[in-house]
Protein backbone atom coordinates (compact mmCIF):
# COMPACT_ATOMS: atom_id res chain seq x y z
CA UNK A 1 0.00 0.00 0.00
CA UNK A 2 2.42 2.22 1.01
CA UNK A 3 4.29 2.29 -2.55
CA UNK A 4 1.56 2.49 -4.45
CA UNK A 5 0.69 6.15 -1.80
CA UNK A 6 4.50 7.02 -2.27
CA UNK A 7 4.98 6.14 -6.40
CA UNK A 8 1.21 7.26 -7.87
CA UNK A 9 1.91 10.69 -9.07
CA UNK A 10 5.34 9.20 -10.82
CA UNK A 11 2.92 6.77 -12.51
CA UNK A 12 0.21 9.08 -12.91
CA UNK A 13 2.24 11.78 -14.88
CA UNK A 14 3.98 8.78 -16.59
CA UNK A 15 0.62 7.58 -18.06
CA UNK A 16 0.08 11.31 -19.03
CA UNK A 17 3.06 11.86 -20.71
CA UNK A 18 2.91 8.36 -22.80
CA UNK A 19 -0.75 9.34 -23.71
CA UNK A 20 0.65 12.69 -25.40
CA UNK A 21 3.42 10.31 -26.87
CA UNK A 22 0.17 8.17 -28.14
CA UNK A 23 -1.48 11.10 -29.49
CA UNK A 24 1.48 12.42 -31.21
CA UNK A 25 2.50 9.19 -32.97
CA UNK A 26 -1.08 8.18 -34.17
CA UNK A 27 -2.42 10.41 -36.27
CA UNK A 28 -0.58 12.69 -39.25
CA UNK A 29 -2.79 15.59 -38.67
CA UNK A 30 0.10 18.32 -37.97
CA UNK A 31 -1.94 20.24 -35.25
CA UNK A 32 -3.13 17.18 -33.34
CA UNK A 33 0.53 16.07 -33.41
CA UNK A 34 1.42 19.43 -31.67
CA UNK A 35 -1.43 18.67 -29.18
CA UNK A 36 0.40 15.74 -28.51
CA UNK A 37 3.47 17.18 -28.19
CA UNK A 38 2.30 19.92 -25.73
CA UNK A 39 0.70 17.45 -23.38
CA UNK A 40 3.94 15.40 -23.77
CA UNK A 41 5.90 19.06 -22.34
CA UNK A 42 3.54 19.89 -19.29
CA UNK A 43 3.44 16.35 -18.23
CA UNK A 44 6.95 16.29 -18.29
CA UNK A 45 7.16 19.62 -15.90
CA UNK A 46 4.17 18.03 -13.63
CA UNK A 47 7.00 15.32 -13.31
CA UNK A 48 9.70 17.80 -11.59
CA UNK A 49 6.88 19.56 -9.70
CA UNK A 50 6.06 16.35 -8.07
CA UNK A 51 9.42 15.73 -7.39
CA UNK A 52 9.76 18.99 -5.88
CA UNK A 53 7.21 18.79 -3.39
CA UNK A 54 7.97 18.52 0.70
CA UNK A 55 5.45 16.99 2.39
CA UNK A 56 4.02 19.18 5.11
CA UNK A 57 5.34 22.29 3.27
CA UNK A 58 4.04 25.37 1.80
CA UNK A 59 4.86 27.49 -1.14
CA UNK A 60 8.58 28.77 -1.35
CA UNK A 61 7.16 32.70 -0.18
CA UNK A 62 8.76 33.12 3.17
CA UNK A 63 6.69 33.89 6.37
CA UNK A 64 7.24 34.56 10.11
CA UNK A 65 7.50 30.76 11.88
CA UNK A 66 5.51 33.24 14.58
CA UNK A 67 2.58 34.40 12.07
CA UNK A 68 -0.74 32.04 12.76
CA UNK A 69 -0.13 30.67 9.38
CA UNK A 70 2.86 29.81 10.11
CA UNK A 71 1.70 27.94 13.20
CA UNK A 72 -0.81 25.97 11.52
CA UNK A 73 1.59 24.58 8.80
CA UNK A 74 4.32 23.33 12.03
CA UNK A 75 1.24 22.28 13.88
CA UNK A 76 0.48 19.70 10.57
CA UNK A 77 3.96 19.02 10.30
CA UNK A 78 4.79 18.14 13.45
CA UNK A 79 7.74 19.62 15.41
CA UNK A 80 10.19 17.14 14.95
CA UNK A 81 9.68 17.48 11.09
CA UNK A 82 9.50 21.11 11.42
CA UNK A 83 12.95 20.77 13.46
CA UNK A 84 14.75 18.83 10.79
CA UNK A 85 13.51 20.43 7.58
CA UNK A 86 12.51 23.57 8.36
CA UNK A 87 13.83 26.67 7.33
CA UNK A 88 13.55 29.36 9.92
CA UNK A 89 10.50 27.11 11.51
CA UNK A 90 8.67 26.61 8.14
CA UNK A 91 9.13 24.03 5.77
CA UNK A 92 8.51 24.98 2.22
CA UNK A 93 8.74 22.72 -0.94
CA UNK A 94 11.71 22.96 -3.13
CA UNK A 95 11.21 26.39 -5.27
CA UNK A 96 14.27 25.46 -7.88
CA UNK A 97 11.53 22.92 -10.36
CA UNK A 98 8.96 25.52 -9.80
CA UNK A 99 11.70 28.32 -11.50
CA UNK A 100 12.65 25.98 -14.08
CA UNK A 101 8.68 24.57 -15.50
CA UNK A 102 7.65 28.13 -14.76
CA UNK A 103 9.41 29.09 -18.14
CA UNK A 104 9.56 26.21 -19.58
CA UNK A 105 5.59 26.73 -20.11
CA UNK A 106 6.20 29.97 -21.46
CA UNK A 107 9.01 28.57 -24.11
CA UNK A 108 6.56 25.78 -24.61
CA UNK A 109 3.67 28.15 -25.80
CA UNK A 110 6.20 30.24 -28.02
CA UNK A 111 7.25 26.58 -29.86
CA UNK A 112 4.06 25.65 -30.21
CA UNK A 113 2.54 28.84 -31.60
CA UNK A 114 6.05 28.20 -34.10
CA UNK A 115 4.87 24.66 -34.96
CA UNK A 116 1.34 25.95 -35.80
CA UNK A 117 2.94 28.55 -38.04
CA UNK A 118 4.62 25.92 -39.70
CA UNK A 119 1.40 23.28 -39.81
CA UNK A 120 -0.56 26.94 -41.36
CA UNK A 121 2.05 27.39 -43.93
CA UNK A 122 2.14 23.52 -44.94
CA UNK A 123 -1.87 23.93 -45.68
CA UNK A 124 -1.62 26.92 -47.78
CA UNK A 125 1.20 25.26 -49.97
CA UNK A 126 -0.15 21.64 -50.06
CA UNK A 127 -4.01 21.88 -49.12
CA UNK A 128 -3.97 19.70 -46.60
CA UNK A 129 -2.01 19.08 -42.95
CA UNK A 130 -1.82 15.33 -43.21
CA UNK A 131 1.37 14.43 -43.36
CA UNK A 132 1.00 11.31 -45.64
CA UNK A 133 -0.65 13.15 -48.01
CA UNK A 134 2.29 15.49 -48.23
CA UNK A 135 4.53 12.83 -49.00
CA UNK A 136 2.20 11.59 -51.62
CA UNK A 137 1.80 15.08 -53.02
CA UNK A 138 5.69 15.30 -53.16
CA UNK A 139 6.35 12.64 -55.33
CA UNK A 140 3.55 13.21 -57.84
CA UNK A 141 5.45 16.62 -57.62
CA UNK A 142 8.66 14.94 -57.88
CA UNK A 143 8.03 12.35 -60.88
CA UNK A 144 6.11 14.91 -62.70
CA UNK A 145 9.64 17.66 -62.67
CA UNK A 146 7.68 20.51 -61.07
CA UNK A 147 9.97 20.56 -57.66
CA UNK A 148 13.68 19.04 -57.25
CA UNK A 149 13.75 15.72 -55.76
CA UNK A 150 14.39 15.38 -51.62
CA UNK A 151 18.14 15.01 -50.95
CA UNK B 1 14.55 4.76 -0.46
CA UNK B 2 14.08 6.24 3.11
CA UNK B 3 11.21 4.65 3.94
CA UNK B 4 9.86 7.83 4.20
CA UNK B 5 5.41 7.70 3.90
CA UNK B 6 3.72 10.35 3.75
CA UNK B 7 0.40 10.78 5.64
CA UNK B 8 -2.72 10.67 3.82
CA UNK B 9 -4.45 13.85 4.35
CA UNK B 10 -6.65 16.34 1.88
CA UNK B 11 -3.78 17.65 -0.26
CA UNK B 12 -2.66 13.70 -1.18
CA UNK B 13 -6.54 13.23 -1.67
CA UNK B 14 -7.13 16.04 -3.92
CA UNK B 15 -3.51 15.28 -5.90
CA UNK B 16 -4.68 12.06 -6.64
CA UNK B 17 -8.40 13.25 -7.89
CA UNK B 18 -6.43 15.74 -10.03
CA UNK B 19 -4.28 13.58 -11.70
CA UNK B 20 -7.11 10.74 -12.50
CA UNK B 21 -9.43 13.87 -14.02
CA UNK B 22 -5.50 14.95 -16.63
CA UNK B 23 -5.54 11.35 -17.31
CA UNK B 24 -9.20 11.01 -18.30
CA UNK B 25 -9.10 14.30 -20.39
CA UNK B 26 -5.86 13.09 -22.41
CA UNK B 27 -8.07 9.85 -22.39
CA UNK B 28 -10.50 11.91 -24.20
CA UNK B 29 -8.29 13.80 -26.59
CA UNK B 30 -6.74 10.31 -28.04
CA UNK B 31 -10.23 9.36 -28.60
CA UNK B 32 -12.12 12.61 -30.32
CA UNK B 33 -11.28 13.07 -33.86
CA UNK B 34 -13.24 16.51 -33.67
CA UNK B 35 -9.93 18.91 -33.72
CA UNK B 36 -12.22 20.94 -32.01
CA UNK B 37 -13.37 19.30 -29.02
CA UNK B 38 -9.15 18.69 -28.95
CA UNK B 39 -8.90 21.78 -28.08
CA UNK B 40 -11.22 22.47 -26.28
CA UNK B 41 -10.12 19.73 -23.66
CA UNK B 42 -6.49 20.72 -24.19
CA UNK B 43 -7.96 23.78 -22.29
CA UNK B 44 -9.39 22.43 -19.85
CA UNK B 45 -6.19 19.69 -19.16
CA UNK B 46 -4.30 23.03 -18.27
CA UNK B 47 -6.61 24.53 -16.27
CA UNK B 48 -6.83 21.55 -13.96
CA UNK B 49 -3.25 21.23 -13.86
CA UNK B 50 -3.31 24.67 -12.98
CA UNK B 51 -5.45 23.83 -9.64
CA UNK B 52 -2.88 20.70 -9.62
CA UNK B 53 0.28 22.79 -9.27
CA UNK B 54 -1.68 24.72 -6.63
CA UNK B 55 -1.89 21.47 -4.63
CA UNK B 56 1.49 21.05 -5.56
CA UNK B 57 2.41 24.01 -3.71
CA UNK B 58 3.45 26.06 -6.65
CA UNK B 59 2.11 28.75 -6.96
CA UNK B 60 3.88 30.34 -9.49
CA UNK B 61 3.86 27.97 -12.24
CA UNK B 62 -0.18 27.03 -11.34
CA UNK B 63 -0.44 31.11 -12.38
CA UNK B 64 1.43 30.49 -15.47
CA UNK B 65 0.07 27.73 -16.28
CA UNK B 66 -3.33 28.95 -16.14
CA UNK B 67 -3.07 32.17 -18.09
CA UNK B 68 -0.67 30.76 -20.79
CA UNK B 69 -1.88 27.04 -21.01
CA UNK B 70 -5.59 27.80 -20.69
CA UNK B 71 -5.13 30.96 -22.18
CA UNK B 72 -2.91 32.07 -24.66
CA UNK B 73 -2.11 28.87 -26.29
CA UNK B 74 -6.29 27.93 -26.46
CA UNK B 75 -6.12 30.87 -28.23
CA UNK B 76 -3.37 30.25 -30.76
CA UNK B 77 -4.80 26.62 -31.41
CA UNK B 78 -7.86 27.45 -32.48
CA UNK B 79 -6.57 30.48 -34.33
CA UNK B 80 -4.53 27.12 -36.27
CA UNK B 81 -7.60 25.00 -36.21
CA UNK B 82 -9.42 27.80 -38.38
CA UNK B 83 -6.73 28.43 -40.58
CA UNK B 84 -6.13 24.42 -41.32
CA UNK B 85 -9.77 23.70 -41.37
CA UNK B 86 -11.41 20.93 -43.74
CA UNK B 87 -8.63 18.90 -43.13
CA UNK B 88 -10.38 16.55 -40.92
CA UNK B 89 -7.88 13.73 -38.81
CA UNK B 90 -8.16 10.21 -40.42
CA UNK B 91 -7.15 7.29 -38.58
CA UNK B 92 -5.82 4.05 -40.03
CA UNK B 93 -5.79 0.70 -37.83
CA UNK B 94 -2.20 1.00 -38.30
CA UNK B 95 -1.22 4.40 -37.43
CA UNK B 96 -3.44 3.16 -33.72
CA UNK B 97 -1.39 -0.22 -33.03
CA UNK B 98 1.96 0.41 -33.32
CA UNK B 99 2.04 3.95 -31.34
CA UNK B 100 0.01 2.23 -28.69
CA UNK B 101 2.65 -0.94 -28.84
CA UNK B 102 5.85 1.80 -28.08
CA UNK B 103 3.51 4.37 -25.36
CA UNK B 104 2.68 0.95 -23.37
CA UNK B 105 6.33 -0.42 -24.14
CA UNK B 106 7.94 2.95 -23.27
CA UNK B 107 5.49 3.83 -20.02
CA UNK B 108 6.07 0.08 -18.59
CA UNK B 109 10.04 0.77 -18.85
CA UNK B 110 9.65 4.84 -17.26
CA UNK B 111 6.90 3.22 -14.12
CA UNK B 112 10.03 0.49 -13.42
CA UNK B 113 12.42 3.29 -13.37
CA UNK B 114 10.38 5.47 -11.20
CA UNK B 115 11.48 2.20 -8.48
CA UNK B 116 14.49 3.97 -7.92
CA UNK B 117 13.21 7.47 -7.35
CA UNK B 118 12.84 9.10 -3.95
CA UNK B 119 9.40 8.65 -2.11
CA UNK B 120 7.09 11.18 -2.95
CA UNK B 121 6.82 14.43 -0.80
CA UNK B 122 10.25 13.09 0.97
CA UNK B 123 11.87 16.44 2.25
CA UNK B 124 15.00 14.19 2.42
CA UNK B 125 15.36 13.25 -1.46
CA UNK B 126 18.57 14.91 -2.73
CA UNK B 127 16.63 17.27 -4.77
CA UNK B 128 14.85 18.71 -1.84
CA UNK B 129 17.55 18.54 0.50
CA UNK B 130 20.75 20.49 -0.87
CA UNK B 131 20.51 22.69 -3.84
CA UNK B 132 16.81 23.88 -2.96
CA UNK B 133 17.17 24.03 0.19
CA UNK B 134 20.18 26.01 -0.43
CA UNK B 135 18.12 28.65 -2.59
CA UNK B 136 15.57 28.94 0.17
CA UNK B 137 17.76 29.57 3.40
CA UNK B 138 20.23 32.04 1.49
CA UNK B 139 17.46 34.39 -0.28
CA UNK B 140 16.40 36.48 2.66
CA UNK B 141 19.74 37.60 3.44
CA UNK B 142 20.89 37.68 -0.38
CA UNK B 143 17.94 39.50 -1.40
CA UNK B 144 15.33 40.56 1.21
CA UNK B 145 12.83 39.68 -1.21
CA UNK B 146 9.76 36.53 -0.02
CA UNK B 147 9.20 35.15 -2.76
CA UNK B 148 12.09 32.53 -3.21
CA UNK B 149 10.89 31.61 -6.95
CA UNK B 150 11.30 35.37 -8.06
CA UNK B 151 14.47 35.14 -6.26
CA UNK B 152 15.77 32.00 -8.41
CA UNK B 153 14.33 33.02 -11.51
CA UNK B 154 15.42 36.62 -12.16
CA UNK B 155 18.64 36.90 -9.84
CA UNK B 156 20.22 33.25 -8.91
CA UNK B 157 19.44 32.24 -12.76
CA UNK B 158 18.96 35.84 -14.43
CA UNK B 159 21.17 34.08 -16.85
CA UNK B 160 18.71 31.07 -18.20
CA UNK B 161 15.92 33.93 -17.58
CA UNK B 162 17.56 36.07 -20.19
CA UNK B 163 18.22 32.90 -22.45
CA UNK B 164 14.50 32.20 -22.13
CA UNK B 165 13.35 35.37 -22.89
CA UNK B 166 15.09 35.52 -25.87
CA UNK B 167 14.36 32.16 -27.09
CA UNK B 168 10.33 33.85 -26.76
CA UNK B 169 11.46 36.80 -29.48
CA UNK B 170 13.10 34.60 -31.21
CA UNK B 171 9.28 32.70 -31.57
CA UNK B 172 8.06 36.04 -32.46
CA UNK B 173 10.14 36.45 -35.50
CA UNK B 174 10.07 33.11 -36.40
CA UNK B 175 5.96 33.52 -36.59
CA UNK B 176 5.97 36.87 -38.01
CA UNK B 177 8.28 35.49 -40.47
CA UNK B 178 6.08 32.36 -42.09
CA UNK B 179 2.82 34.51 -40.98
CA UNK B 180 3.35 38.09 -41.42
CA UNK B 181 2.65 40.74 -38.74
CA UNK B 182 -1.04 40.72 -39.57
CA UNK B 183 -0.36 43.96 -41.65
CA UNK B 184 -2.29 43.28 -44.60
CA UNK B 185 -5.55 42.14 -42.93
CA UNK B 186 -5.07 46.27 -41.38
CA UNK B 187 -4.34 47.60 -45.09
CA UNK B 188 -7.41 45.28 -46.08
CA UNK B 189 -10.18 47.84 -46.71
CA UNK B 190 -13.02 45.89 -47.83
CA UNK B 191 -12.62 44.69 -43.48
CA UNK B 192 -15.74 46.73 -41.91
CA UNK B 193 -14.97 47.31 -38.30
CA UNK B 194 -17.40 45.62 -36.82
CA UNK B 195 -18.63 48.21 -34.28
CA UNK B 196 -21.99 50.08 -35.39
CA UNK B 197 -22.06 47.64 -38.44
CA UNK B 198 -25.03 45.86 -39.58
CA UNK B 199 -23.74 43.12 -38.15
CA UNK B 200 -23.31 44.67 -35.11
CA UNK B 201 -25.08 42.24 -32.53
CA UNK B 202 -22.74 42.35 -29.64
CA UNK B 203 -23.33 45.53 -27.56
CA UNK B 204 -23.81 43.92 -24.61
CA UNK B 205 -20.35 41.75 -24.71
CA UNK B 206 -18.85 45.32 -25.86
CA UNK B 207 -20.22 47.32 -23.19
CA UNK B 208 -18.40 44.52 -20.61
CA UNK B 209 -15.25 44.08 -22.45
CA UNK B 210 -14.68 47.99 -22.35
CA UNK B 211 -15.54 47.74 -18.17
CA UNK B 212 -12.81 44.11 -18.23
CA UNK B 213 -10.00 45.11 -20.35
CA UNK B 214 -8.80 48.27 -18.47
CA UNK B 215 -9.34 45.73 -15.34
CA UNK B 216 -7.29 43.32 -16.86
CA UNK B 217 -4.26 45.62 -17.65
CA UNK B 218 -4.53 47.09 -14.23
CA UNK B 219 -3.94 43.80 -12.91
CA UNK B 220 -1.52 42.58 -15.28
CA UNK B 221 0.84 45.59 -13.44
CA UNK B 222 -0.19 44.50 -10.24
CA UNK B 223 1.01 40.84 -10.91
CA UNK B 224 4.15 42.31 -12.38
CA UNK B 225 5.43 44.78 -9.21
CA UNK B 226 3.93 41.93 -6.51
CA UNK B 227 6.14 39.30 -8.17
CA UNK B 228 8.62 39.94 -5.09
CA UNK B 229 6.35 39.35 -3.12
CA UNK B 230 3.58 36.73 -3.63
CA UNK B 231 2.96 34.37 -6.58
CA UNK B 232 3.33 36.47 -9.97
CA UNK B 233 6.17 38.19 -11.65
CA UNK B 234 6.91 39.36 -15.50
CA UNK B 235 6.22 35.95 -17.52
CA UNK B 236 2.71 35.88 -16.08
CA UNK B 237 1.92 39.14 -16.13
CA UNK B 238 2.93 40.24 -19.65
CA UNK B 239 0.77 36.91 -20.57
CA UNK B 240 -1.93 38.56 -18.72
CA UNK B 241 -1.31 42.17 -20.56
CA UNK B 242 -1.50 40.21 -24.01
CA UNK B 243 -4.72 38.75 -23.33
CA UNK B 244 -6.38 42.07 -22.35
CA UNK B 245 -5.47 43.11 -26.28
CA UNK B 246 -6.64 39.66 -27.77
CA UNK B 247 -9.82 40.42 -25.56
CA UNK B 248 -10.33 43.44 -27.58
CA UNK B 249 -9.46 41.94 -30.99
CA UNK B 250 -11.82 39.36 -30.58
CA UNK B 251 -14.96 41.75 -29.76
CA UNK B 252 -13.65 45.09 -31.61
CA UNK B 253 -12.40 43.41 -34.51
CA UNK B 254 -8.20 42.99 -35.69
CA UNK B 255 -8.69 46.28 -37.60
CA UNK B 256 -9.64 48.54 -34.64
CA UNK B 257 -6.95 46.60 -32.01
CA UNK B 258 -4.36 47.44 -34.60
CA UNK B 259 -5.24 50.82 -34.82
CA UNK B 260 -5.14 50.79 -31.49
CA UNK B 261 -1.45 48.52 -30.51
CA UNK B 262 0.12 48.73 -33.72
CA UNK B 263 1.90 45.42 -35.20
CA UNK B 264 4.92 47.34 -35.73
CA UNK B 265 4.85 49.22 -31.97
CA UNK B 266 4.17 45.88 -30.60
CA UNK B 267 7.56 44.19 -32.51
CA UNK B 268 9.36 46.95 -31.32
CA UNK B 269 8.30 46.39 -27.66
CA UNK B 270 9.43 42.86 -28.13
CA UNK B 271 12.75 44.08 -28.92
CA UNK B 272 13.31 46.53 -26.38
CA UNK B 273 12.04 44.13 -23.45
CA UNK B 274 15.58 41.64 -24.71
CA UNK B 275 17.77 45.32 -24.86
CA UNK B 276 16.46 46.18 -21.42
CA UNK B 277 17.41 42.79 -19.80
CA UNK B 278 20.33 42.68 -21.37
CA UNK B 279 21.08 46.58 -20.85
CA UNK B 280 21.01 45.64 -16.89
CA UNK B 281 23.38 42.67 -17.44
CA UNK B 282 25.95 45.25 -19.09
CA UNK B 283 25.57 47.88 -16.36
CA UNK B 284 26.16 46.06 -13.66
CA UNK B 285 29.52 44.67 -15.64
CA UNK B 286 30.28 48.59 -16.04
CA UNK B 287 29.68 49.44 -12.35
CA UNK B 288 32.74 46.53 -11.28
CA UNK B 289 30.21 43.33 -10.91
CA UNK B 290 29.55 40.10 -13.10
CA UNK B 291 26.89 40.28 -15.98
CA UNK B 292 23.54 40.45 -14.33
CA UNK B 293 25.09 40.95 -10.62
CA UNK B 294 22.84 43.08 -9.42
CA UNK B 295 24.14 43.70 -6.34
CA UNK B 296 26.69 46.08 -8.80
CA UNK B 297 23.98 47.82 -10.15
CA UNK B 298 24.49 51.25 -8.66
CA UNK B 299 27.77 52.72 -8.17
CA UNK B 300 27.69 53.03 -4.80
CA UNK B 301 28.24 56.71 -4.38
CA UNK B 302 24.37 56.45 -5.85
CA UNK B 303 23.20 53.47 -3.59
CA UNK B 304 24.04 55.33 -0.91
CA UNK B 305 22.04 57.80 -1.90
CA UNK B 306 18.70 55.90 -2.37
CA UNK B 307 16.60 57.10 0.47
CA UNK B 308 15.40 54.14 3.20
CA UNK B 309 11.35 55.07 2.88
CA UNK B 310 11.05 53.32 -0.29
CA UNK B 311 11.30 49.73 1.72
CA UNK B 312 10.68 51.23 5.10
CA UNK B 313 13.49 51.91 7.67
CA UNK B 314 16.59 48.66 7.51
CA UNK B 315 17.91 47.25 10.13
CA UNK B 316 21.56 46.71 10.88
CA UNK B 317 21.20 43.15 10.35
CA UNK B 318 19.06 42.98 7.30
CA UNK B 319 20.02 45.78 4.84
CA UNK B 320 18.19 46.93 2.63
CA UNK B 321 19.84 45.34 -1.38
CA UNK B 322 18.68 48.40 -3.11
CA UNK B 323 20.47 46.71 -6.26
CA UNK B 324 18.91 43.17 -5.84
CA UNK B 325 15.82 45.24 -5.50
CA UNK B 326 16.22 47.63 -8.65
CA UNK B 327 17.57 44.70 -10.52
CA UNK B 328 15.09 42.33 -10.80
CA UNK B 329 12.40 44.76 -10.76
CA UNK B 330 13.84 46.08 -14.18
CA UNK B 331 14.59 42.58 -15.17
CA UNK B 332 10.55 41.97 -14.81
CA UNK B 333 9.98 44.94 -16.75
CA UNK B 334 11.82 43.65 -19.59
CA UNK B 335 10.19 40.00 -19.66
CA UNK B 336 6.92 41.64 -19.52
CA UNK B 337 7.48 43.70 -22.38
CA UNK B 338 9.03 40.58 -24.64
CA UNK B 339 6.39 38.15 -23.68
CA UNK B 340 3.42 40.68 -24.02
CA UNK B 341 4.21 42.06 -27.55
CA UNK B 342 5.31 38.59 -28.51
CA UNK B 343 2.11 36.91 -27.73
CA UNK B 344 0.51 40.22 -28.89
CA UNK B 345 2.75 39.54 -32.26
CA UNK B 346 2.16 35.85 -32.37
CA UNK B 347 -1.88 36.33 -32.47
CA UNK B 348 -1.72 39.14 -34.89
CA UNK B 349 0.40 36.62 -37.15
CA UNK B 350 -2.58 33.93 -37.00
CA UNK B 351 -5.47 36.40 -36.83
CA UNK B 352 -4.52 38.72 -40.09
CA UNK B 353 -3.59 35.48 -41.80
CA UNK B 354 -7.48 33.87 -41.15
CA UNK B 355 -8.91 37.12 -43.32
CA UNK B 356 -6.88 36.19 -46.59
CA UNK B 357 -6.28 31.93 -46.23
CA UNK B 358 -7.58 30.15 -48.64
CA UNK B 359 -11.02 28.73 -49.01
CA UNK B 360 -11.37 24.87 -48.00
CA UNK B 361 -11.48 22.74 -50.99
CA UNK B 362 -9.59 25.16 -53.12
CA UNK B 363 -5.63 23.94 -52.50
CA UNK B 364 -2.98 25.74 -54.43
CA UNK B 365 -0.75 22.68 -53.88
CA UNK B 366 -0.56 22.58 -57.96
CA UNK B 367 0.68 26.06 -58.36
CA UNK B 368 4.53 25.07 -57.44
Amino acid sequence: MSAVLTHFNYVAVIVLMMGGLYILLSTGNLVRRMIGLAIFQTSTGLFYISLGKVSGGTAAITLDAVSAEGQALAARAGAEQVARYGVEGVIYSNPLPHVLILTAIVVGVATLAVGLAIAVRLREAYGTIETDEIQALDRVLTAAGQVEPAP
Amino acid sequence: MTGYIPGFDANLALDAILLVMLVVIVAAIAATHRMLSAVILMGLYSLVSAVWLVVMDAADVAFTEAVVGAGVSTIVLLGAILLTRGAAAKVSGRRRFLPAVLALGVGAILIYATLDLPDFGDPASPANAYVGRAYLEATGNDMGIPNVVTAVLSSYRGFDTLGETVVIFAAAIGVAIMLGFGERAMADRTIEPLAGGPADHHVVLRVAAKLLIPIIALYAFYVQFHGDLGPGGGFQAGVILAVAVILHALVFGLKDTMAAVKPKFARGVAALGVLLYAGIGVTCIVNGGGFLDYDHLFPRHIEAQIPDWILGPADPAHPHHWGQHFGIMAIELGVLFTVAATMVTIFYGFAGRSMEAPQPGAPRSGAA
